[in-house]
C-alpha cells in the first residue's frame, strides 16, 4: 500500500516557492509518437508490419528484420520486473529535487525489455502492468504499475508527477451558470478539491440550478466575466494565487454559417467568450500558475479546457461557432507550450455536441453535463492530455487522425 | 510486406581468421590523471603522443598511422586532430567505443601493419574533465539514452548499471560483499601504482558503509570521472627492434557488438560469444593468462568477464572471488594498476587503462607492483551503455618475454 498522501499545511509566505525543474526535454521523433499515444492515454509500442516484432526504444527500423514499415500500435501491457533500483543521486536537476526514484527493468510479455517508473507497490520480481503518461515536460513515460489496484495506488510520488489529481487542489470553474459547468463543479468536489472556485457573470441574475451548486460541499462563488479583461484580473488577483487547476467551461453557442444575418455580431460574441475569454484566463491565471509548478502537494498542475470536438473540422450548421473553436484549440497548444515550463498540463477535453436548448436540431448522440463532468475528473487523475467525450466526439476523432480532409467532407456534405 | 526469398542462401562457412604475423605492441604511455582540469582533449592526446614518440625515439611525423579515441574532441575528430597536432598519417582511425576502444583500435592497428598500410601506428585515448563535462556528456550520449533512459531518474551509467548489478544478485545469488572484494583489491594494487587517483586504503568495512548512490551500486563501486590520457605504438617486430624498444606480441583479438540482444538484461557480455576463437587463435587456454585487465566501469563487469572469458562458469563469479587473491601478489593478479575503480576514469583513456598496464607487466616496463614472472596479459575492453546495457565488447591476448 502506499502512504496516503496528507492535506498540505497553509503555506508560509516567508519560505521561497520551489522552482519548476523540468525532466529531459529532448526527444527523437520516432520517440514523439509514443508521446502522442500517452497523450490520448494509450500504451502503444511500434509493431513491424512485416514480422510482428514489437520495439522499444523507439525506433526508424526494427531490429527483427530491417523492414522500416513500423507503426505504434496498443500492446498487450503486461509483463514483469526483473530488477529494480533507487537513484538517490542525479546530475539532472529534476530528478535531483525528487529522490530517491524507483525505477525498474521490465521484460514486457510481447517481447521488449523496458526501463520504467516504477511504482511503491511493485514487488520485485513480480508481474506488472505497464501505463505510458506524459511527464512534466509533455514527453511520454513509461510506467510499471501493480497488476492489481493497490491502497492508496494514486498517491504514489512518482504516479503523482503524472497526474493532476483535483485531490486537495484548489479549482476554478468558469461557467456556474451553466449545466455543465454545475456538473463539473459536483464532480470536482466529489473527487477531493479543497476548493471549487466557481465563476459567475452577472451574479445578481438568478439562474438555473443556483440553489444545488451552492449547496455543493467546498464551493465558493466568485464574480466572473470571461468577456470582461477586468473582471478576469480582479479574480486572479483574489484567487490566482492559490488556484492549482483552471477548468474553462465557458462555451457560447449559436448555431449558423457565414451568409446568416447577422452573423458577424453573433460571430464576434462568441469569440469573445470561447476564443478571447480563454486568451483571458490563460493571462491572468497562466503565469502565476507555471511559477507554482512544484509547490508541493498542491502545486499548479493543470489548465483544463473543454471545447467541442468541431475545433477539428468544421460543422457548417454551426460554421463560425466550430471556427471558434479551432481557435481555442490553437491557443491551446501555444498555451501548452507557455505552460510547459512550469510543468502545468494544459488538458482538452473535446466533446460532442451537448444536449442543450442550442442543440435541439442536432441529432442524437449528444453528451450529458454529467459525462464531461467524468471526463475531466480523468483526464486530471490519469493525466490525460487529450479527451474525447461522448461517441460523436470520438468519432470524429478517429475521422480526423485517419484524413483531415475526408473530415471535411463529410461534415460538410 | 516485405517478400520472402523463395530460396535461404546457403552462408559460406566461417572462415578460419589469420593468425597475426609478428605484430607487436610497445611503449605504454600514462599521462597522470586529474580529476578536474582546464585542459581540452586536444591537449591531453598531444601529451601522450609527446612522451609516446619521446620514449619511441621517433618524431612525430613518423607516426604514420593514428587511431584515436575520446569523447570530448567535439566538434573535432581523428581528422581534425592532424592538422592541431601537425602529423600526417596515411593511415587514420577514430574509435568510438569507450571502454572497448582500445582492445578495438589495437584490433584495427594490428591488420594495418601486417599489411604494409602504416608501419607504426599510435593509439591514443584521452579525454578532457571539466567541471560540467560529464553532466554535458550524458545528455548527448545516444538517441536511446535521451529517449528511454534519461527520463528514468536521470541516474546515467550508476542507474543502468544499479538494474543489471540487482538482476545479477537475484539470479546468482552475488552479494555486497562479493563486489566489495573486487574493489578492495583493486584499491590494494592501486596503491602500488603511481598514477592512482585513489591513494586511501579501502577496507571491506568501508565498503560496505560507502552510501548509496543507485542501490545496489555504492560510492565505491562507481569511478571517478577524470582527465588524462594513455597510448601505445603497434608496429612490427623488426621496427621494434630497431628501436630498441621492449615489446609484446599480440596473439589474439576479438570484438562483438550488441551480442545477445534477446537477454531480457544484460547477463553476460560479447565476450561469451567469442571466448572460444580468442584462445584458440592465441594457443592457450585461460590458466595461461598470468595478469588479467578487465573493464571495471563496476564490479558486477568485472564479475560477468570472468565468467565469460572462461576463467569459472556462469553464475560461479561470486564463488570464484571468495576463493582467489585478486592483488598483484595473488593467485589471480586482476587489474593490476588498481582499474578504474581506483585509478580513475579518464574517458576514452578509461578503455586504454588496462592494455598499457598489461603492457607494462608483460615487459618489464611496470609501475605498480609487478605480477611475478607476467608473461601472459588478457585485456579485455566494454564499452557504450547505449539503451539498458553495455554493447561493445571485446579482448586481446599479448605476451611479453616476462621479467
Amino acid at each position: 500500500m502506499t502512504d496516503p498522501i496528507v492535506p498540505p499545511p497553509k503555506k508560509d509566505p516567508q519560505k521561497v516557492t520551489r522552482p519548476p525543474e523540468s525532466p529531459p526535454l529532448q526527444r527523437s521523433r520516432a520517440s514523439l509518437k509514443l508521446t502522442a499515444a500517452a497523450s490520448r492515454g494509450v500504451f502503444a509500442l511500434q509493431v513491424c508490419e512485416a514480422c510482428g516484432t514489437v520495439s522499444y526504444p523507439p525506433r526508424d527500423a526494427c531490429a527483427g528484420c530491417l523492414s522500416t514499415d513500423i507503426e505504434f500500435r496498443p500492446v498487450d501491457d503486461r509483463g514483469s520486473v526483473i530488477a529494480e533500483t533507487v537513484i538517490r543521486t542525479s546530475t539532472d536537476l529534476y530528478f535531483r529535487e525528487r529522490t530517491p526514484w524507483r525505477v525498474g527493468m521490465v521484460r514486457l510479455d510481447c517481447g521488449p525489455s523496458i526501463v520504467a517508473h516504477l511504482h511503491g507497490d511493485v514487488a520485485v520480481p513480480g508481474p506488472v502492468r505497464m501505463v505510458a503518461k506524459l511527464d512534466k515536460s509533455g514527453n511520454a513515460v513509461l510506467m510499471a504499475l501493480p497488476e492489481t489496484e493497490s491502497e492508496n495506488m494514486a498517491d504514489d510520488p512518482e504516479y503523482c508527477e503524472l497526474t493532476a489529481s483535483p485531490r486537495h487542489r484548489r479549482v476554478l470553474v468558469t461557467s456556474g451558470r451553466e449545466a455543465v459547468g454545475q456538473a463539473v463543479a459536483a464532480a470536482l468536489s466529489k473527487a477531493g478539491a479543497s476548493t471549487v472556485f466557481v465563476g459567475i457573470a452577472e451574479s445578481w441574475k438568478p439562474f438555473a440550478g443556483q440553489a444545488k451548486l451552492e449547496s455543493i460541499p467546498n464551493v465558493e462563488i466568485m464574480p466572473l466575466d470571461l468577456t470582461d479583461t477586468t473582471s478576469v484580473t480582479e479574480l486572479a488577483g483574489e484567487i490566482g494565487g492559490k488556484t492549482d487547476i483552471v477548468v474553462n467551461t465557458a462555451d457560447y453557442v449559436r448555431p449558423g454559417g457565414l451568409f446568416g444575418e447577422g452573423g458577424l455580431v453573433t460571430a464576434r460574441e462568441a469569440f469573445d467568450v470561447n476564443v478571447f475569454g480563454l486568451q483571458r484566463l490563460a493571462q491572468a491565471f497562466g503565469p502565476g500558475m507555471r511559477g507554482r509548478g512544484a509547490d508541493g502537494v498542491n502545486s499548479a498542475a493543470a489548465f483544463v479546457d473543454v471545447l467541442p470536438v468541431h475545433a477539428l473540422a468544421n460543422t457548417p450548421d454551426f460554421g463560425f461557432y466550430s471556427a471558434s473553436a479551432a481557435a481555442r484549440n490553437s491557443l491551446l497548444q501555444c498555451l501548452r507550450s507557455e505552460m510547459r515550463p512550469g510543468g502545468v498540463r494544459v488538458m482538452s477535453v473535446f466533446t460532442g455536441p451537448v444536449d442543450d436548448d442550442w442543440r435541439q436540431q442536432v441529432p442524437p448522440p449528444k453528451v450529458a453535463p454529467v459525462q464531461i463532468a467524468r471526463a475531466v475528473v480523468a483526464a486530471l487523475e490519469e493525466g490525460i492530455e487529450e479527451s474525447f467525450v461522448g461517441d460523436v466526439a470520438k468519432d470524429i476523432a478517429q475521422r480526423f487522425l485517419d484524413d483531415p480532409k475526408v473530415l471535411e467532407r463529410e461534415l460538410g456534405k | 510486406m516485405v517478400e520472402t526469398p523463395q530460396t535461404e542462401k546457403q552462408m559460406p562457412l566461417k572462415p578460419s581468421r589469420r593468425p597475426y604475423r609478428d605484430v607487436v605492441v610497445a611503449v605504454p604511455v600514462s599521462i597522470a590523471y586529474v580529476r578536474y582540469s582546464i585542459e581540452t582533449a586536444h591537449w591531453w592526446i598531444a601529451r601522450a603522443l609527446k612522451e609516446l614518440t619521446e620514449r619511441a625515439g621517433i618524431r612525430p611525423t613518423d607516426i604514420d598511422g593514428l587511431s584515436v579515441s575520446s569523447f570530448t574532441l567535439a566538434p573535432d575528430t581523428a581528422v581534425g586532430l592532424t592538422q592541431h597536432l601537425g602529423l600526417t598519417p596515411r593511415w587514420l582511425d577514430n574509435i568510438p567505443m569507450g571502454g572497448a576502444s582500445a582492445v578495438v583500435a589495437l584490433r584495427r592497428a594490428a591488420r594495418a601493419v601486417e599489411a604494409g598500410d602504416a608501419t607504426i601506428v599510435a593509439c591514443v585515448g584521452g579525454d578532457a574533465n571539466q567541471v560540467d563535462s560529464f553532466r554535458k556528456l550524458l545528455s548527448s550520449f545516444s538517441r536511446f539514452a535521451q529517449d528511454a533512459s534519461y527520463p528514468y531518474g536521470y541516474g546515467g551509467p550508476n542507474g543502468s548499471f544499479a538494474l543489471l548489478t540487482d538482476h545479477y544478485m537475484r539470479a546468482y545469488g552475488a552479494t555486497r560483499e562479493d563486489f566489495g572484494r573486487i574493489c578492495v583489491a583493486q584499491r590494494d594494487n592501486a596503491l602500488t601504482y603511481p598514477h592512482a587517483i585513489m591513494k586511501k586504503k579501502l577496507t571491506l568495512d568501508d565498503y560496505m558503509a560507502a552510501r548509496a548512490i543507485a542501490d545496489p551500486i555504492h560510492l565505491f563501486d562507481c569511478v571517478m570521472p577524470c582527465a588524462g590520457a594513455e597510448a601505445f605504438l603497434v608496429t612490427t617486430e623488426d621496427v621494434a627492434k630497431d628501436l630498441g624498444l621492449p615489446h609484446a606480441k599480440l596473439l589474439s583479438t576479438i570484438e562483438r557488438h550488441n551480442a545477445f540482444p534477446d537477454d531480457p538484461i544484460q547477463m553476460r557480455g560479447g565476450w561469451a560469444m567469442d571466448v572460444d576463437e580468442l584462445y584458440a587463435m592465441a594457443g592457450c587456454g585461460p590458466d595461461d593468462v598470468d595478469v588479467l585487465e578487465t573493464y571495471d566501469d563496476y564490479p558486477v563487469i568485472v564479475m560477468m568477464q570472468f565468467e565469460d572469458l572462461g576463467f569459472c562458469g556462469k553464475g560461479e563469479g561470486p564463488e570464484f572471488v571468495r576463493t582467489h587473491d585478486m592483488t598483484n601478489g595473488g593467485d589471480f593478479p586482476q587489474n593490476t594498476s588498481g582499474g578504474q575503480l581506483s585509478a580513475g576514469q579518464a574517458g576514452a583513456a578509461g578503455g586504454y587503462l588496462g592494455m598499457v598496464e598489461a603492457l607494462r607487466q608483460v615487459t618489464g616496463q611496470s609501475l605498480s607492483k609487478p605480477v611475478e614472472s607476467a608473461c601472459t596479459a588478457l585485456v579485455s575492453g566494454f564499452g557504450m551503455i547505449n539503451y539498458d546495457r553495455g554493447l561493445c565488447s571485446g579482448a586481446a591476448i599479448l605476451q611479453g618475454s616476462g621479467v
